[in-house]
């Protein structure tokens, strides 16, 4: 299983070599956002405001992470589980979105988004947050600081571990029966 | 009498909650260890090197082992003949786990209220306290720090006498069946059945926390918890949902009297990062 090196943000060339169940290594930055943050954020849409992010070949990592030990860029930070942002992903993923990190299945609406984006979700190990930490070389308070470890955060990763879940033409790992 | 000072109370209290998120237990470790060694799924066993190496990192690092440092639970099994000194029992609790949550760097993950506000209350308080009065002159703690991602996949049925062993059976295996890959896998079951509604629950915390190997003392609900085990994993999840043959390092059943009318089993799952700590006072 020899992972292969992806670049943040990502490109269309990219996306398309990717297929479910290969075992990726991404490096560029990315940024986090959970529940609290994804409600914020659409309802800034509905409002017409700007974003405090930009959209366009980005990856948002599912993370709220514990906090940083001095010294450290940021404490451990492992993925949450997906479904929870699955209201609003199909929206972020009609504004560019194109990439998307955390853990577990995600429900039909996201997959067809997916696909009618030709976008990417990447699995990365629940509870492996300690190891993940190790692939996070900065992180920086973008918004929402008032919500704690769910704040937006612009994460540097550096080879951080992931396996494609759901690829641009739809395929899902693993196939469930 | 035997008096205990709330001082004492705190800080055991910060230590198991501080020991729960830094350290894996040994029987947990050694059973995520063999099943990465045993696991024959390369995603899988990926997965698995992963999640053991995890172990190293948070010690090296100094990190809590998951970011999700959970939702700070205690039972307090406190002798009759025990009396909390300079302050009060609930307080000194409180401020045990707040010690241990915001000095630890630990995540605060409790919101003050559950559907409007959502407001972080900045040190992971307040825990959910279970006390209750034991024969004796000790106090017993087990802390468990508990992850949402697989509290959020628990269930509690009110099935009726008439289901029998193979409902409770169904009922459990279809629990795991719908989490899917979403409480990290592979998972610990801690399953309640008899009691009421809300004993059931409490039945199924207090059984994730059972270490591993120790079978329920009735023949037929050891057998049930092996036979739910091996049907568990024959659903393939598989660790991180990857597939493979780990779906699961356990199934836990504790049991209570219950109604002419009742059957409740509840379902409390818990992920392979499975923290809790226990001492006596
Ligand atoms: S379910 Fe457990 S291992 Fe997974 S993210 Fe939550 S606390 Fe961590």
């Amino acid at each position: 299983m020899t992972p292969i090196e992806i670049r943040l943000p990502l490109d269309d060339a990219q996306i398309a070599k990717l297929r479910a169940g290969m075992t990726v290594r991404l490096s560029g930055p990315c940024y986090t956002a959970r529940d609290a943050a994804h409600k914020r954020l659409t309802e800034m849409l509905d409002r017409g405001e700007e974003l405090p992010i930009p959209l366009t070949g980005q990856c948002i990592y599912y993370v709220g992470p514990s906090p940083a030990p001095e010294g450290k860029p940021i404490g451990a930070a492992g993925p949450t589980s997906s479904y929870r942002m699955d209201a609003y992903a199909p929206r972020l993923l009609s504004l560019g979105l194109k990439g998307m990190i955390g853990k577990g299945a995600r429900t039909q609406p996201v997959l067809d988004a997916i696909c009618r984006e030709r976008a990417v979700y990447f699995g990365a190990v629940g509870g492996a947050a300690a190891l993940l930490a190790r692939h996070i070389t900065s992180s920086e308070l973008i918004a929402f600081p008032d919500l704690q470890s769910e704040a937006i955060r612009l994460l540097t990763l550096d080879h951080f571990p992931a396996v494609v879940l759901i690829d641009a033409l739809g395929n899902v790992f693993p196939e469930r029966a | 009498m035997r008096e205990i000072s709330c001082e004492q109370l705190r800080t055991a209290v910060a230590e198991l909650f501080l020991t729960a998120n830094r350290q894996i237990s040994s029987d947990i470790r050694a059973a995520m260890e063999q099943a990465r060694d045993r696991e024959t799924s390369p995603a899988a066993r990926y997965a698995l090197e992963q999640l053991t190496e995890n172990y190293v990192c948070a010690e090296e690092d100094g990190l809590p082992i998951c970011q999700d440092t959970g939702m700070a639970i205690l039972f307090a099994d406190i002798g009759q003949d025990v009396h909390f000194t300079g302050g009060s029992f609930e307080d000194a609790i409180q401020r045990g786990v707040a010690d241990a949550y915001v000095g630890g760097l630990l995540r605060k993950s409790v919101v003050s209220d559950p559907l409007f506000d959502r407001k972080n209350t900045l040190d992971n308080t307040p825990a959910i306290i279970h006390a209750s009065i034991v024969p004796g002159k000790q106090v017993h703690l087990l802390a468990i720090a508990k992850g949402f991602g697989s509290e959020n996949m628990s269930r509690v049925g009110m099935l009726t006498p008439s289901a029998g062993e193979e409902g409770v059976f169904n009922y459990i295996l279809e629990t795991a069946r719908l989490a899917g890959p979403n409480p990290c896998p592979p998972i610990v079951m801690g399953v309640g059945i008899g009691g009421d509604f809300e004993q059931a629950a409490l039945l199924a915390k207090r059984a994730t926390a059972r270490p591993l190997g120790v079978r329920h003392p009735d023949a037929r609900y050891a057998a049930l918890e092996t036979r739910l085990l091996d049907a568990v994993n024959a659903l393939g999840i598989g660790a991180a949902g990857y597939g493979g043959r780990t779906t699961a390092l356990n199934v836990a059943i504790l049991t209570a009297p219950t109604h002419i009318a009742g059957l409740p089993v509840a379902v409390n799952i818990c992920c392979h990062a499975s923290r809790h700590a226990e001492t006596t006072l």
